[in-house]
């Protein structure tokens, strides 16, 4: 079997190659085939150039691939952007009317096929003859996505699946993408990392979340609406950011485990919600879907450069912790963590992803339900303890947060300095007493802290630092330099706040040569780790042109650095 | 029975003469006449002299960012739809830094009550011009009178088709404190806007001044007169109406959320069952 294949469909906004992609890819998974997704898309609701890029076969594969095996063209335009990118094997299926006069061509009559409605179902039959799908495997999953809404369009659709394969047994040249049979994985879950965070939320007893439609971190929330009877959550849109995080704070004082997601310019209007968990101690998670700046910039677009924005936003000081989770496992995994350490460390706890990983989707295990332990909110109240203090005094900066109107108690919280009863104070004693007392909290987010994880042997020659999504493709760049012999390892931070120097400093210095990996063109995580740690990691490969990396993008940064000889 | 002194007795930052001491006493009493124990009461204020208020009085306080008591307040009663919730600020707060999430506020229609303390201009930053301040009304910031026409919340909140809009006046607290005590029974967002003497930077609208201008709508008056709550909301002027303009039942925002039938969402354990089937959906 090819053990990498690169299908990428591409066209205007509105000509269903989603729909394409996404019947293809469940398609696929159900059969037990490895496939990674990633959609790239413009800006606007109709038009433009958008693709949906599927690499399949043996993998597993954790990036996206430049290089084009297969390419469904649904316009003219679409060839003419990918031509370069086409590998010498390629097939490329086209309408007659616009295809290129190039070996491995599938100049396809769709017209002839059927009505221009159905193309996109023509061009699936034509996909699933090629790679050696079942027609029925094909068929059930446009039933299965038809079936409720449409069952009208199913007999038409079935008819131009038929007509189409008959065709393509006819006319597609000889090619080596045809799959062989795997064992079908009937349980896996097709997730993107939206909707794994999504899913973690709710598996971590999220019981409210406020937004203001944002992309790429819209998806989240519409993904928990659509869970929220099920699950027993209240999700609001608010009338703008502000409005959000002040309603999530709001909720979460009141017992509801709460959350914002958004992107950085939504972001930047939270800021001074972000100083009111802080100075309120109200537990808060916020997301925060990177996207290119400054201001509008590229909002479908990809990067890490809010890492400073985010660890710094919110006047004042207070403690926070800032998890950047690099693949869809960790999406989930981490989304619970952060929830459940803002309501143990009452702040506002930070979920740090990008467009790149909300977009891209993965075939993984189903998880484990048993395992979850859902946040709670609040504690019993302690009748030794009265008169109620909110912000009563404690060694580990911690004090027991009792919610409103659950007992007899009344709960204070003042986003001004304030006693430990909660109310406005402008004595210079308690203001110390409290500014010591929420630092003190942060000792707990240090010893939570997650570590970065090393792939490989301390002491390698090359290490590749990176934080957040950089992960997947990072960790294919070091599989084919080790598949060429050289020495390397990948240390990969998921969690980029607080920082713990003991848990990865060794590691570095152990290193022949460090290179820092990251989606922007300053290197803000390689300055941070030097302010925590000390350590200056001499040599970056960065990236801000909107689009995600790939292993290929990294072996050629490394060349240029001469960090490493490759021949990609 | 709920008594007054349940309800506490606190020192203020507020300057004698203050109106807010009216105002404070008759949400004491709006409280008491409507039998709340205080746990049961959340006051929702931001930053200014009026939203200190909830710190004068024994119930559950949450004094949140200036302009955004009321997004505060939306997420609490979304949390826990038992709790009475008032948001309590002034002009400024509420209608200016916060004057989006007071549109959007009254679209929605929860149940929760809206004092706003309104002076007609900043106290706590020492007398500038508030969204309310009159046209031509000089203060250091505007030295040649303020420029802008005046924002008027009764008159906004009606056209709007608020549910529940009347104009207190701080001067007569017995007739502020039917008022509040109306607007926290009924069902819906109700808006009291509290007219009030600011005795340090407000020269123009005084005590006598407001005694001129301001009468107590009678009998004849029905608020569920649409077009006459209009004509009165317009009334600000020689002749500024009080008592309560308008009123009609609409569908309670947080009784369309069919999970909240079930009670505050702290009560609501996360169902496995329900996470299983979720996880299902991406198979």
């Amino acid at each position: 079997m090819p053990r990498d294949i690169h299908l990428l469909i591409g066209g205007e906004a509105g000509q269903g190659l989603v729909t394409i992609g996404q019947l293809l890819s469940k398609t696929l998974v159900r059969a037990g085939y490895e496939i990674f997704v990633s959609q790239s898309y413009h800006s606007r609701i109709r038009g433009g150039h958008n693709t949906f890029a599927i690499r399949l076969g043996e993998g597993p594969f954790s990036a996206p691939r430049e290089s084009i095996d297969i390419l469904v063209a649904l316009n003219a335009e679409t060839v003419t952007l990918h031509l370069e990118q086409l590998t010498g094997r390629a097939l490329v299926i086209a309408d007659a009317a616009f295809a290129p006069d190039l070996p491995g061509t599938i100049a396809v009559p769709f017209a002839e096929l059927g009505p221009e409605p159905l193309w996109n179902t023509a061009a699936l039959a034509l996909l699933g003859n090629i790679l050696g799908l079942s027609s029925e495997a094909l068929y059930q999953a446009v039933e299965t996505m038809l079936g409720k809404k449409h069952p009208e369009a199913l007999a038409e659709n079935r008819e131009i699946m038929e007509k189409s394969r008959e065709w393509a047994a006819r006319h597609v040249p000889e090619h080596d993408f045809t799959l062989t049979t795997t064992a079908p994985a009937a349980d896996r879950l097709l997730l993107n990392g939206n909707e794994a965070i999504a899913l973690g939320a709710l598996a971590g007893g999220l019981k409210f979340c406020a937004f203001y439609p944002m992309t790429p971190a819209t998806s989240i929330v519409l993904e928990l609406i659509t869970h929220a009877e099920t699950m027993g959550c209240v999700f609001e849109q608010a009338e703008d950011e502000i409005g959000a995080i002040n309603m999530a704070i709001g909720a979460a004082f009141a017992g509801a485990p709460s959350m914002v997601a958004t992107s950085g310019g939504g972001f930047a209007l939270m800021a001074e919600g972000v100083s009111l968990a802080g100075m309120t101690e109200t537990p808060v998670l916020i997301a925060v879907a990177q996207r290119p700046g400054p201001a509008t910039g590229m909002p479908t677009r990809t990067e890490q450069a809010d890492l400073e924005f985010v660890l710094h936003a919110g006047h004042g000081e207070f403690p926070r912790a800032i998890f950047a989770p690099g693949s869809i496992e960790a999406c989930y995994h981490l989304t619970q963590k952060a929830l459940a350490l803002a309501e143990r460390s009452q702040s506002p706890i930070f979920l740090l992803t990008d467009q790149f990983l909300a977009d891209s989707s993965r075939p993984i295990a189903p998880f484990d339900l048993a395992a979850i332990t859902p946040v709670i909110a609040g504690v019993e109240p302690d009748a030794a303890v009265t008169p109620y203090q909110r912000y009563r005094f404690t060694d580990n900066g911690l004090s027991p947060r009792l919610l409103p109107g659950m007992s007899e108690q009344l709960v204070v919280a003042d986003s001004d300095e304030h006693d430990e009863d909660g109310h406005i104070s402008e004595d210079h004693g308690v203001r110390i007493g409290m500014v010591e007392k929420r630092l003190r909290k942060f000792t707990l987010l240090q010893q939570e802290a997650v570590a970065p994880e090393l792939n490989g042997e301390k002491g390698a020659d090359l290490l590749l630092v990176c934080w957040g999504s950089s992960q997947g493709p990072v960790q294919e760049a070091v599989a084919v330099l080790r598949e060429k012999g050289h020495s390397v390892a990948m240390l990969h931070f998921p969690q980029v706040w607080p920082l713990v120097p003991d848990q990865f400093l060794d590691l570095l210095q152990a290193s022949g040569k460090v290179v820092c990996v990251e989606g922007n063109a300053t290197g803000q995580f390689a300055r941070l780790i030097r302010g925590e740690s000390g350590f200056a990691i001499p040599a970056r490969i960065t990236r801000y042109d909107g689009l995600p990396f790939t292993a290929r993008y990294i072996l050629k940064g490394l060349e240029n650095l001469a960090a490493v000889e490759v021949r990609p | 029975m709920i008594s007054i002194e349940e309800y506490g007795k606190y020192e203020t930052a507020w300057c004698p003469g203050c109106g807010n001491f009216g105002i404070l006493n008759a949400l004491k009493h709006a409280l008491v006449a409507c039998e709340l124990a205080p746990h049961q009461v959340l006051l929702v204020s931001g930053i200014g002299q009026a939203a200190k208020a909830p710190h004068y009085l024994k119930v559950n306080v949450f004094n949140g960012l200036h302009g955004r008591s009321l997004p505060a307040a939306i997420g609490a009663k979304l949390a826990n739809p038992e709790l009475t919730v008032i948001a309590e600020s002034g002009d400024g707060c509420m209608y200016g830094e916060g004057g989006n999430h007071f549109l959007a506020a009254l679209r929605r229609n929860l149940n929760l009550t809206i004092l706003a303390h309104d002076n007609r201009v900043y106290g706590l930053t020492k007398g500038q011009a508030s969204p309310t301040s009159e046209q031509g009304f000089v203060t250091k910031a505007q030295p040649h009178g303020s420029f802008a026409a005046p924002f008027n919340p009764v008159a906004v909140a009606v056209t709007m088709g608020a549910s529940f809009v009347a104009r207190g006046y701080a001067g007569l607290p017995e007739h502020l404190a039917g008022l509040i005590a109306q607007a926290i029974k009924h069902r819906g967002t109700a808006l009291v806007d509290i007219l009030q003497p600011c005795v340090s930077f407000n020269k123009v609208n005084t005590f006598q001044w407001y005694k001129e201008h301001c009468y107590e709508l009678g009998e004849d008056h029905d608020p569920a007169d649409h077009a006459q709550a209009l004509r009165l909301a317009l009334e600000f002027g020689a002749r500024i109406p009080l008592g309560v303009i308008y009123k009609m039942e609409k569908p309670i925002f947080e009784e369309q959320f069919a999970v909240l039938k079930n009670g505050p969402l702290v009560r609501q354990e996360v169902s496995r069952e329900g996470l299983g089937k979720v996880m299902q959906g991406y198979v």
